[in-house]
């Protein structure tokens, strides 16, 4: 399996500020893999390490078999868009095109003039004066027509209306089938990723909660009700994400590479949603108690 | 040529529904022998959903031998799924109809029609079973 990307112990500060923490990651290469979390868990930190735009405090990032930005022909096999899709303001749609020309080796003038016309943007038009949908294409075309192999977008999507987030996500899959790039796509939304990625990175607080293939996670997580238990009684090879009680009932989500078969427990799946928000909330909790026991100590 | 659409409510998951969409255009008769399935780069396109689902989705009805992959031109279907029972579809729905209008008639509203069809189904086919 070739990897796009591969960190390890990566980490980086902000002065006493954490902006990622010990990140150990291996993105394999031909998939859409989603990086989600809240805002301000590190999601920029780390697409900015990734593309060569911040120095790494320590450990180690790979993109494409060697350093960020280690040289020009491994920047030319990278596109990146960073967050709001940003653009020239003062500048037309065509010149856009011409800066693409002139800035990439492999440019692709074809593939970007038939995606400006298939988007409907006029040539002429200054950036300025585009939609936030308009920009956000016009952007996704500067990075898709440079022909990389691993493409970065950093929250490409948030600031869109419904319609525009659609047709940019098209957009995006279009150019994944056809030129069979792999992608790295961040957003603090999950439903706007649920179907467009299939590997899946969750970073809250600066760390990697969860990593993986999305239906590998889906198919070792399951969302368990049952009469009410002791958590100590559970089977050993069951790692309880989340816990819930009620005096009769307990609700589990918990993560075991085998299937649940004592009848006591009814056995739900889990969408993809719904367990990024169970990591979330355990994320959550975890440094209050981490915090109690410092006070405690 | 079929269309997909997905619904995001419905709690199936994307390349379960355009497996079973292929597999109801087949048994419909909307599908034949020798027709193709929408393009990878096209369902993507249209339903902004990740390309291996859409591969995954055809190789499973490849699995079933429905449909057969010829490299560089598409995905084609080889097997149909409507038998001699299609030709039977044309009566049963002119009587479905004539029963719906008389439902109206006496009253009934959208969904509990729905409801009485939908109850009076499963009831039968315990019976059957």
């Amino acid at each position: 399996m070739t990897v796009v990307l591969e960190s390890r112990a990566l980490s980086k500060r902000y002065g006493r500020r954490r902006g990622l923490t010990d990140c150990t990651l291996s993105v394999p290469a031909g998939r859409v893999a989603g990086l989600v979390g809240p805002n301000g868990a590190g999601k920029t930190t780390l697409l900015h390490l990734a593309v060569g735009l911040l120095e790494p405090t320590s450990g180690t990032i790979d993109v494409l078999g060697a350093r960020p930005a280690a040289s020009p022909e491994q920047l030319a096999r990278i596109g990146f868009v960073a967050q709001d899709t940003p653009t020239y303001a003062g500048l037309t749609v065509a010149d856009h095109l011409k800066l693409g020309a002139r800035m990439n080796p492999g440019w692709d003038v074809g593939l970007a003039r038939s995606r400006i016309g298939a988007i409907g943007l006029d040539p002429r038009q200054r950036a300025g004066k585009l939609s936030g949908g308009q920009r956000a294409q016009l952007a996704l075309t500067l990075a898709i027509a440079k022909r990389p192999e691993f493409l970065l977008l950093d929250e490409p999507v948030s600031s869109l209306d419904p319609l525009a987030r659609r047709e940019f996500l098209q957009g995006l899959m279009e150019a994944v089938a056809e030129q069979g790039l792999s992608v790295l796509i961040s957003s603090h939304l999950v439903a706007d990723l649920e179907r467009v990625c299939d590997y899946l990175i969750v970073l809250i607080d600066s760390r990697v909660q969860l990593s993986g293939d999305v239906d590998d996670l889906l198919v070792s997580h399951r969302l368990l009700t049952g009469p009410r238990c002791d958590l100590a009684a559970l089977p050993a090879d069951w790692q309880v994400v989340s816990a819930s009680h009620t005096d009769r009932q307990s609700t589990l989500l918990i993560r075991t590479a085998d299937p649940v078969h004592d009848p006591a427990w009814t056995v739900e799946e889990i969408s993809m949603e719904d367990l990024v928000l169970a990591y979330m909330s355990k994320a959550a909790i975890a440094p209050d108690r981490n915090r109690t026991m410092e006070v405690q100590r | 040529m079929i269309e997909f659409h997905l619904d995001g409510r419905s709690g199936v998951s994307p390349y379960l529904q355009l497996i079973q969409q292929v597999r109801q255009a087949l048994r419909l008769g909307l599908l034949i022998q020798g027709d193709q399935l929408p393009t990878v780069k096209d369902v993507v396109g249209r339903l902004a959903i990740n390309p291996n689902t859409v591969l995954k989705a055809y190789r499973e009805l490849e699995y079933e031998g429905l449909v057969g992959a010829r490299p560089g031109v598409g995905t084609f279907v080889t097997r149909t799924l409507a038998d001699e029972s299609l030709a039977a579809h044309g009566e049963l729905r002119t009587e479905l109809e004539r029963w719906l209008g008389k439902a109206r008639r006496a009253g009934l509203e959208e969904e509990s029609i729905e409801a009485l069809i939908l109850t009076t189904f499963r009831a039968t086919m315990k019976e059957t079973i």
